[in-house]
């Protein structure tokens, strides 16, 4: 099915611009224009789909569900919700202050908004067709890793100290009196029509692809510079897994950029067709995603300057040990 | 006079919600004091997780999304 996407690259550049299939600019342009065009429309089939499944899901829901959950298991089921929630990330405040105000430890809390860029529906179907399930695996595994193993030391170092007043207030005060969810507000839980659904549904597919298409543009654009102009075997000599440094140098790279997860895949894609290790892939679109400073400003919001940097150490050093982890298993994998 | 709340970090989505109900609001030629509400202490005491939220007189109608213009004409018209 995903031939149609082939043959329209095939009209556009050899037949009516009539480059040669063996130039360089043929094959970036026809390469440019066959992914641009099939992740355009994957993507918005996609995203109405699943916002259609998932329009019930909400953020009160999984906090009434979390609140009072055993702590061991509490980290992974946080970790899950984060992933599958949908959620603006404009709402991380109201989110942590809600969960917290509940008594949700702050771990649990932080497993879930840690996990939630990493990993979202869209961003695995986009992965499964692009990169195969076995790396879509892979990059499961790992976001919640990152997520749940996050929350275990946020706690493990007792990160609740280190809140701002009234966040601390409002945890301890969920602690004295057993938790009600008769707070204020509780979202309307009404079965919704199917015609709330299309219109959450399309709410989604117009906001998340105007906020993705660009970067999309800019991956696959990077890609096709990559495919066409770059010798083959460049970025596996200079840049491959021997470079240990090349690791934390993408990191550092990723955290000034600033994409959500479905607009780095197909960067990732063509970084990793390009022969960049997987590792150091993976390492790059994680600290792209996860570590960002328009993030971390909302959350000084909530945070002491000293979480904050714990946070967002914490972060580089496990996408650091993630890169190189992958990097020296990539040869079993 | 109705009192009219967006509460919401200040993203676009809450920028958008206040600017439709204002519109509505001069469609309908009602007053309304419209205030911005972007404190994450004052948003919490609301109960609210997701935003933009909208609270009338008080009373949260709306969160997590930008309304239609029907529902704001249904909050503000008693």
């Amino acid at each position: 099915m995903l031939q149609i996407f082939t043959h329209l690259a095939n009209w556009l550049t050899y037949d009516l611009l009539g480059l040669q299939a063996d130039t360089r600019l043929g094959i970036a342009l026809h390469f440019f224009v066959e992914d641009v065009s099939k992740i355009f429309a994957l993507l918005i089939v996609m995203i109405y789909v699943i916002a259609l499944l998932r329009a019930s899901l909400n953020v009160e829901r999984v906090r009434d569900f979390l609140a009072g959950k055993h702590r061991g298991m509490g980290y992974f089921l946080g970790s899950v919700f984060g992933a599958v929630t949908p959620f603006c990330s404009c709402s991380s405040i109201p989110v942590f202050l809600g969960f917290t105000s509940a008594g949700i430890p702050v771990g649990i809390t932080m497993a879930f908004l840690l996990t939630s860029p990493l990993i979202n529906e869209v961003a695995v179907l986009l992965l499964l067709s692009l990169l195969g399930w076995k790396f879509t695996l892979l990059y499961i595994t790992v976001g919640m890793a990152v997520g749940i193993l996050g929350g275990r030391f946020l706690d493990a170092i007792r990160a609740e100290r280190w809140l701002q007043s009234f966040a601390a207030k409002a945890l301890e005060s969920a602690h004295q009196d057993a938790y009600k969810s008769a707070t204020g507000y509780t979202a309307a839980t009404e079965r919704l029509s199917y015609l709330d659904r299309h219109r959450f549904a399309r709410n989604e597919t117009l906001e998340i692809f105007l906020r993705v298409w660009k970067w999309v543009i800019l991956g696959v654009g990077l890609g096709a510079c990559l495919h066409g102009f770059v010798p083959d075997g460049w970025i596996e000599t200079h840049l491959g897994a021997g470079q240990w440094w090349s690791v934390p140098a993408a990191v550092l790279l990723g955290i000034p950029l600033y994409s959500n997860a479905t607009g780095v895949i197909p960067v990732m894609e063509s970084l990793i067709v390009n022969g960049l290790p997987v590792g150091t892939t993976m390492a790059f679109c994680m600290s792209t995603v996860a570590a960002s400073f328009p993030e971390f400003i909302l959350l000084k919001q909530v945070m002491q300057w000293r979480l904050l940097v714990t946070v967002f150490f914490m972060l580089l050093v496990a996408f650091t040990i993630i890169g190189w982890t992958l990097n020296a298993l990539s040869p079993y994998l | 006079m109705k009192t009219v709340k967006v509460l919401g970090s200040g993203c676009r989505k809450c920028k958008k919600t206040a600017d439709l109900i204002r519109v509505v609001a001069a469609q309908l030629d009602i007053d309304i004091e419209l205030i911005k509400e972007t404190d994450a202490s004052t948003i919490m005491a609301y109960g609210v997780m997701s935003t933009p939220a909208v609270v009338v007189d008080e009373k949260v109608v709306s969160s997590g999304y930008i309304p239609q213009p029907g529902d704001i004409r249904r909050w503000l018209v008693p």
